[in-house]
Formats: structure tokens, C-alpha cells, sequence
């Protein structure tokens, strides 16, 4: 059986399944439970400096979007770092470790941009046993708005000095928990690497209003008639999460610093996802919060099982092992030819594969044949879009052909040429770097 | 009470049991149950189900438009095609139209409820009392319809859309015809048939006179002289006979005049119904009637059918639906002869058939099942009557397509005619067909051609 044991910059869980920090992890009630559930480490709800603790709305503090059967596809909070004691918190978290030790325990912590407050706080932290720390510089909602979270992961500089401190005051770990609300997440991970960060974790919540209330024109969620943009997680960001890991593990300057996947993982597939693109581990958040800490279960077994049927044996034998792939557009292979197969014993009839290709793409899926209601792609004017794949209702009754070298293409009229060849060289490109003949 | 009391007898149930067995069989869906059914529909292009409704209606943009949290509009949609979307949607075999085609079939065999979900969108505007059409200015014009049944509502209301002035001459007391006297209790419940002739007639320019006859209180020539045009859907009046000794006992009974007077009784339990029923022939008359018998607390209820299963005009659903009620169904059994006891119906001597050679024949082969109620439920017939030198063909009405008859400035569409399914949706898809012809005419202030020579 597949070890899915995990052992990230030393910190050693059962399974490489965490929770992030978040109203999950904010006392020892829930962690308890989320333990016996099986996950493999937790990262209590950010810890705030000492006095008197924050206060959080007291309306709603979620919002969501849904999908067909109102699955959730999408949640943001506008709750803020933990409003509990800083005492309670650190009492709580001695008592969980001590009670779990082969379980993470990780502290995400949230203190002004100051270094007496990072130096203050960092002894209190060790003191309880955790294993590590993460430092939030990612929550986008009210903590913002005091100059800190994603005010601080916004501007690189600033996580370069923070980190400094903390590798400075603490022996623990430093993970340095990255903002997505930014143009190139390449920056503030080369920042954190400059400060000497142990690893990065990401993605925390987008800026998102899941919706507009139209009979009193309130964004979601409604605060007695007013709105604040939120943080938004759920299955709706991983895109934009996986995008942000696999930036960060390719890029040259960051490579090999050691990644937590976080963003919209709900199933082994999602994390398995997440790994392959360069995390060490995964943190999940809006899954427990739908279905509670059950799916932890699911997850495990998945990723085991998964691993079994592939042969793999360790994290380590998956890690990153789709980064090589990543590439820019300029790279990609365009004598690559693929057609649109459509499976006619799959095939419901529905129609939908035609009318996206003729009215928003290519017009190359029929309609009607010989009079009938018939569904086959004319590969004379198929350029491989893969759109009727995406709107197919039923799974694999659409797929993309690929063309040999050497078969002609209907399209074009050229013969697949068995090379590959880019952007790059392409005579098209003003840049070409082919030598002039 | 006396639940297994010999003869035909009113009250053989509870107060509670009648409720409950003339409830309404398909309660409207709620609205979360409305959205999850609404999520299921993949909005096909060129859907196969609006192909299969005999009126056309966009029933993907119907259902798009209720899981987007519009109702109304979607109500709007169903009516555009077919005004009488209310009851079509409890009454329509979709099993065999519009769900039979739906893709869903093929993807898991569990077809979009269509049928419910154009419910749930017709129920809330009705309710609402949304009136979506108003009449164009007025014509001047003058049509006059004949029977108020399906038909003769959709005509009616899309020619008072186009500003012509209609007058529905209806044999019956009500109007509504056989959504009123002729469908199960438990399909539209609520006095659903007059809300719904109300609803249509709001549009106003419609007027109704109820208890006139064509043939008794007026001639066709009389409608040509009188109006600008007419539009014939009196439906079909007659009912076949057996022509087998005994027809005339107490308790033979046709199904259509049992069903009509259970949908007129206010209290289900002054209807009186045998301990045991048989009811003839294999159509959905025969079925609502075994049905609705057995609801009524007959004990044992048998449907007997000369020919197989697969001949059955009832679709297969309404089959189930039978036997789920307890109802038995006996194939290839003919009448022979209803026997009888002191006036009264006793039983009923079947004859076994078989197909040979491509006929129906009798095996020579009999028995006997007893019963206190013979229900005769084997086709309807046009009663033709004042009509003059109106082309009749195979006993009823020639039209062509839109509905023009042989006689200039008449059309005629429902059950009278001879073309298509005579199912309630084709006769609105028929109604509002011919006032579209006729409103042609009309407009154009022209006569029409004979169409049919």
C-alpha cells in the first residue's frame, strides 16, 4: 500500500490532508474532531497580538454561489482572524498537541507589521508545542483595512522584512501564507524565499461579492442592508489556485521551495492535482464546511488508492511531478493536430456539441443528416477546440483524436508532420528565431 | 355504509376515504422540487420534446426560465403555443409526447418532468390571475364557435386576441367540454376545468350561451349567415353500442356518462357504484372509469379488452396506473351477452379471441364473470346533425391542414375531425391553428377557397 505519510520542512503528519486556518480550526472542540476524523494536521485560526481580541459581524458572514441541485461551487467570508482570547487560544493548542502528537499543528498568526509585535508573540507560540507557524498574509476582508493580511501580501517588500523577523525570533518553521489579490504571485514567493521563508502556502481567498440581493440592491452576504467584498475559496477557485502553485514551483527563483496547496480542495483528485503541480501537502477549508470533516476519509483512501493503481509509492514519487509540463504558449507543439470524435452509441442527442460549434465557434458538428437529427463532426472545419468536449452532457462521448504523423488534415489540407514546432520558430512570428535562409 | 353490499350503491366509503382517493393524483410540484427538476433539463438545441407537443411549446426555454427563478415568464412561453397549458399539463399522456422523446431517456432512462414542471409554471400564473394577451382593436368581425371544449377555447381566445368578437354556442351546461366532463376526477382537481375556462375567456370579446344544440336550436346555415366565419369543435356526441343481448339492463351503463356525472357530483359518495365492475374496451375512458370504480369502493373492477397489451390505446403508464389501483385487466375477451337477474345486470359472458389470419376471431371458447355494473367504454362517434352539405369522411369532419372545411367560411378542429390523435393538446394545437386561418381570412377581408372539394 501506497505511504502517504507526510513529512513537510520537517513537520511530520499521517497524510498530507490539512485544514487550513479557518472557522474549522478555531478551538480545540472542532480540531478534537477533526483529528478523530482522520486529518493529518490542522492550522489553527490566525492568532491575533495580545488584548482585547477582534469582534466580528454579527450577521452573516458567508456567502455562496451554487450549481445545478445547489451544489456549493463557491463560498467568501468576511469573518476575521480569531475574536477569541489569545490565552485561550495558546492553552487550547498545548492541550490538542499534547493530546495528538503525530498529528500538525501549525499557528497561523496575524500581528501589525511591527517587529516588537512579531517578537512578542513568537515565544508564546513555541511555548505551546506547535509545530510550526504560517503567517497570514492573505486575508483580504477588514484585517486588510488595518494594514495587515493581504495589505502586507501585497507588497513584497513588506513579507521579506516579516519573515525576517520570524526566522530571526523563532526556531519553528516559517510557512508564509500568500494572497492571490495580486498580478504575479511570483513576487511575493520570491520575497518570502528572500527572507528566508521555509515554505509558502497558497492560495488564501480572492475578493469576491458572490451576489447582489435585487429587491434591496445589498451585496451578498447582507449586513442590515450593506455588503464588503469577502474572500472567496471554494471548488470555484482551484483553477486559479493550481495556476498559482505551478507558478511559484517552475519558476527558477523559487524552485524547490516547498509549497501548501491550498484553494477549492474537495476531493483526493483535487489534492492529487495540487501535488502534482508542486504542493507538499494540501490545506482544505470550504469541503469541511460543506460536508463537515468526514470527506477526510474519502480523500485518503482516494489518494492511497490512486497511488496503488499507479505504482507510486510515496509523496515524494507524485510531488511535482506535472511542473516539466508547465509551460508558456510560446512552447507548446503546433503540429499537434486533434479532431472532435464523437461516440454515437454514447450520444444522447442532445444537440448542445452542434449549436456551440455553429453558433460561437467553427460550424463543424452537424445537425441533421440525410434528415435526421445527427451529430458527427466535419473534420474539414474541426480545429480541435475541444468546446464540444466542455458542453457534452454525458462523460467521454466526446473526445479529441489526436491525428499521426503523416495523416492528412482535413482542414488544412497539410500533412501532420511527425516534428514538433512552436511559436518560436513559427514563420508567422516577427520574432522568429529561425535563421534566414 | 356498506363496503361490500351486492348491487349498485352510493356511500360504500369513509368521508376520509373519498378525499383521499379523488386527491389530486400529481399535487404541483413546490419550488425547490420545481428547481431540481429544472436543473435536470440540458436545454437541447432543436429539443426532440418540443418537436413531439403536438402545440410546439419551447420547453426548454420554459424550464430554463423556471430554474432561473421565473415562473411567470415561464408561464408566458407555455401559453404563447397553448392557452390551455394548465390543463395539458395534467392531462397530456407526455409518457408518450414530449417525455417519451426527451434526452434524459437516453442518458439514464428518467426522462425531464416536463409535465409537472409546465404545471408548476401555469399553476402560479393562474393563481397570480397574470392575463399576458389583450385584444387587438376590434375587427368587427363576428365568429362563432361551436362547442366550448378544447378546441373551441383555444379559437376562441387567439381569434378575441386578434379582435374579432366569438360567440361559443355549448350544447352542455358548462363549458370546458371533455376537460370538464371528461377527464378523472383526480387529474384535475379544484374545479380546475371552469378556472381555467374563465381564465381564457378574460380576455374578454368571447361570449358563451350554454344548453344550445347544433341540430336542434340552430343549423349550420344559419351560423354561415349569421357570422363572418365558424369554427366547428362540438367534439364527439355519440357513444358506440355492443349490439349484444342484455345492453338494455339495469347497471349497463357507458363509461363516459359515469364519468362525467362522478366529475359533477360535489360529494363523491352519493355516487353509486357496483361491488363488482367490468369495464369494456382498451382507451384511457376505459381506464379513468376502471379507475375511478375502484376508488369508489367497488370491490373488485375488471377491464376486459378483445384484443392484446400492445393494441391498448391506454399508454402503458395509465396501464400501471390501473393496476396499481387494483384494477384488473383481462386482454383478448369479447362481449357475448350481459346476463341479468330480475332486470339487473348479473354478470357478463366473455368470448375468447385470437388473431388468426390477421382478423380477430371468437375461439368459441366462453365464461362468466360476475358482476352488479357494466361500464361500456368502446369509442366515441361523431353524431352528425344540422350540418347540410358539410363533407364528411369516414364519419367525420375533412379538413385540410389549417382546418378549412368544404364549406366556404367554415373551419372545424378537435374530435369532429378526422386528423390526428384526439388528445386534448391537439385539439388546442387545432383550435389555434384554424383562428390563425381564420383571422387570415379575415384580415385579408377575403373569402376563403374551398380547400376541400
Amino acid at each position: 500500500m501506497a505511504d502517504i505519510r507526510n513529512n513537510f520542512v520537517g513537520i511530520k503528519s499521517p497524510n498530507p490532508f490539512w485544514l487550513a486556518s479557518a472557522p474549522p480550526t478555531d478551538k480545540a472542540y472542532n480540531v478534537e474532531r477533526a483529528f478523530k476524523a482522520g486529518w493529518g494536521g490542522v492550522v489553527w485560526k490566525t492568532l491575533g497580538e495580545e488584548g482585547p481580541p477582534v469582534v466580528n459581524v454579527n450577521g452573516p458572514r458567508y456567502g455562496a454561489i451554487w450549481g445545478a441541485d445547489r451544489r456549493l461551487l463557491g463560498l467568501n467570508n468576511i469573518e476575521l482572524i480569531t475574536d477569541r482570547d489569545l490565552y485561550t487560544n495558546l492553552r487550547e493548542m498545548k492541550q490538542v498537541k499534547m493530546n495528538w502528537p503525530d498529528r500538525a499543528l501549525i499557528a497561523s498568526i496575524m500581528v501589525p507589521c511591527e517587529e516588537n509585535a512579531w517578537k512578542a508573540i513568537l515565544p508564546l507560540v513555541e511555548e505551546t508545542g506547535a509545530d510550526g507557524i504560517e503567517l497570514n498574509f492573505g486575508c483580504p476582508h477588514g484585517m486588510s483595512e488595518r494594514g495587515m493580511g493581504s495589505a502586507v501580501g501585497q507588497v513584497p517588500e513588506y513579507i521579506e522584512m516579516v519573515v525576517r523577523w520570524c526566522k530571526q525570533y523563532t526556531r519553528m518553521p516559517v510557512i508564509t501564507k500568500l494572497t492571490p489579490n495580486i498580478t504575479d504571485i511570483r513576487k511575493p514567493a520570491r520575497a518570502a524565499r528572500a527572507g528566508g521563508t521555509d515554505a509558502v502556502s497558497l492560495i488564501n481567498t480572492i475578493n469576491s461579492i458572490t451576489g447582489v440581493n435585487l429587491d434591496t440592491f445589498s451585496p451578498e452576504p447582507s449586513i442590515d442592508g450593506r455588503g464588503s467584498h469577502g474572500g472567496y475559496c471554494g471548488p470555484a477557485v482551484k483553477p486559479i489556485a493550481l495556476n498559482m502553485v505551478a507558478e511559484i514551483a517552475r519558476d527558477p527563483e523559487t524552485y524547490g521551495l516547498p509549497i501548501s496547496g491550498i484553494g477549492g480542495v474537495t476531493t483526493w483528485r483535487d489534492a492529487a492535482e495540487f501535488l502534482v503541480l508542486g504542493a507538499g501537502n494540501v490545506q482544505v477549508c470550504t469541503a469541511a464546511m460543506t460536508y463537515g470533516f468526514k470527506i477526510v476519509q474519502e480523500m485518503i483512501t482516494g489518494l492511497s488508492d490512486w497511488m496503488d493503481s499507479k505504482g507510486h509509492r510515496s509523496l515524494d514519487d507524485i510531488t511535482g511531478r506535472a511542473v516539466p509540463n508547465v509551460s508558456d504558449w510560446q512552447y507548446l507543439n503546433l503540429n499537434y493536430v486533434s479532431k472532435a470524435h464523437i461516440d454515437q452509441d454514447a450520444c444522447i442527442k442532445c444537440g448542445r456539441c452542434h449549436i456551440a460549434c455553429e453558433d460561437t465557434s467553427h460550424q463543424a458538428i452537424t445537425n441533421v443528416v440525410n434528415g435526421i437529427r445527427h451529430f458527427e463532426v466535419i473534420e474539414e472545419e474541426c480545429v480541435g477546440c475541444n468546446l464540444c468536449v466542455n458542453v457534452c452532457p454525458v462523460q467521454n462521448c466526446i473526445t479529441m483524436e489526436p491525428l499521426a504523423a503523416g495523416d492528412l488534415d482535413k482542414r488544412t489540407g497539410k500533412v501532420v508532420e511527425p516534428t514538433y514546432a512552436n511559436w518560436t520558430t513559427h514563420p508567422n512570428n516577427p520574432m522568429s528565431r529561425q535563421a534566414a535562409e | 355504509m356498506d363496503r361490500l353490499g351486492n348491487g349498485i350503491e352510493a356511500g360504500r366509503l369513509t368521508p376520509a376515504e373519498y378525499e383521499s382517493n379523488f386527491a389530486d393524483l400529481h399535487p404541483r410540484l413546490d419550488s425547490h422540487e420545481a428547481l431540481v427538476a429544472s436543473d435536470r433539463c440540458y436545454f437541447c438545441y432543436d429539443a426532440p420534446c418540443m418537436t413531439a407537443c403536438p402545440t410546439s411549446i419551447d420547453i426548454p426555454l420554459f424550464i430554463r426560465q423556471i430554474s432561473t427563478g421565473n415562473p411567470i415568464g415561464s408561464a408566458k412561453t407555455i401559453f404563447d403555443q397553448n392557452i390551455l397549458g394548465g390543463m395539458c399539463a395534467r392531462v397530456c399522456p407526455t409518457e408518450t409526447l414530449c417525455e417519451q422523446v426527451c434526452v434524459r431517456n437516453t442518458a439514464e432512462d428518467r426522462p425531464v418532468e416536463i409535465g409537472r414542471l409546465q404545471r408548476y409554471a401555469t399553476d402560479i400564473a393562474m393563481e397570480q390571475g397574470r392575463q399576458f394577451y389583450s385584444r387587438e382593436a376590434s375587427s368587427g368581425k363576428t365568429v362563432a364557435i361551436v362547442g366550448a371544449g378544447p378546441a373551441g377555447l383555444a379559437a376562441a381566445h387567439r381569434l378575441a386576441m386578434h379582435g374579432h368578437s366569438v360567440v361559443m354556442l355549448e350544447a352542455r351546461e358548462k363549458a370546458g367540454g371533455l376537460n370538464e366532463y371528461g377527464i378523472a376526477t383526480y387529474k384535475a382537481v379544484d374545479d380546475f376545468a371552469q378556472r381555467e375556462v374563465d381564465y381564457v375567456t378574460a380576455i374578454g370579446g368571447i361570449e358563451t350561451r350554454n344548453g344550445v344544440a347544433l341540430g336542434r336550436d340552430f343549423s349550420l346555415s344559419d351560423l354561415t349567415a349569421g357570422y363572418d366565419a365558424v369554427f366547428l369543435a362540438m367534439g364527439l356526441a355519440g357513444v358506440n353500442g355492443l349490439g349484444i343481448e342484455g345492453e338494455e339492463l339495469e347497471g349497463v351503463e357507458d363509461a363516459v356518462d359515469f364519468i362525467a356525472a362522478l366529475r359533477q357530483a360535489d360529494d363523491k359518495a352519493t355516487v353509486p357504484i357496483g361491488r363488482r365492475v367490468v369495464v369494456l374496451g382498451g382507451g384511457m375512458t376505459a381506464i379513468d372509469a376502471a379507475i375511478q370504480s375502484k376508488l369508489l369502493g367497488a370491490e373488485e373492477v375488471t377491464i376486459c379488452y378483445r384484443r392484446g397489451k400492445e393494441n391498448m390505446n391506454a399508454s402503458a403508464y395509465e396501464q400501471d396506473l390501473a393496476t396499481a389501483n387494483g384494477v384488473i385487466i383481462r386482454h383478448w375477451l369479447a362481449p357475448k351477452a350481459i346476463l341479468g337477474k330480475d332486470g339487473k345486470v348479473a354478470g357478463i359472458e366473455v368470448e375468447y379471441t385470437a388473431m388468426r389470419d390477421g382478423k380477430l376471431v371468437g375461439t368459441g371458447e366462453t365464461g362468466v364473470i360476475a358482476a352488479d355494473q357494466i361500464m361500456k367504454a368502446i369509442g366515441q362517434s361523431f353524431l352528425a346533425s344540422g350540418l347540410g352539405a358539410l363533407q364528411i369522411e369516414r364519419g367525420k369532419i375533412s379538413t385540410d391542414i389549417e382546418g378549412r372545411t368544404s364549406v366556404e367560411g367554415v373551419w372545424a378542429g378537435g374530435d369532429c375531425i378526422g386528423l390526428r390523435e384526439d388528445l386534448t393538446v391537439s385539439a388546442v394545437a387545432q383550435g389555434r391553428d384554424a383562428a390563425e386561418s381564420i383571422n387570415r381570412v379575415l384580415a385579408a377581408g377575403a373569402r376563403p377557397a374551398i380547400a376541400v372539394a
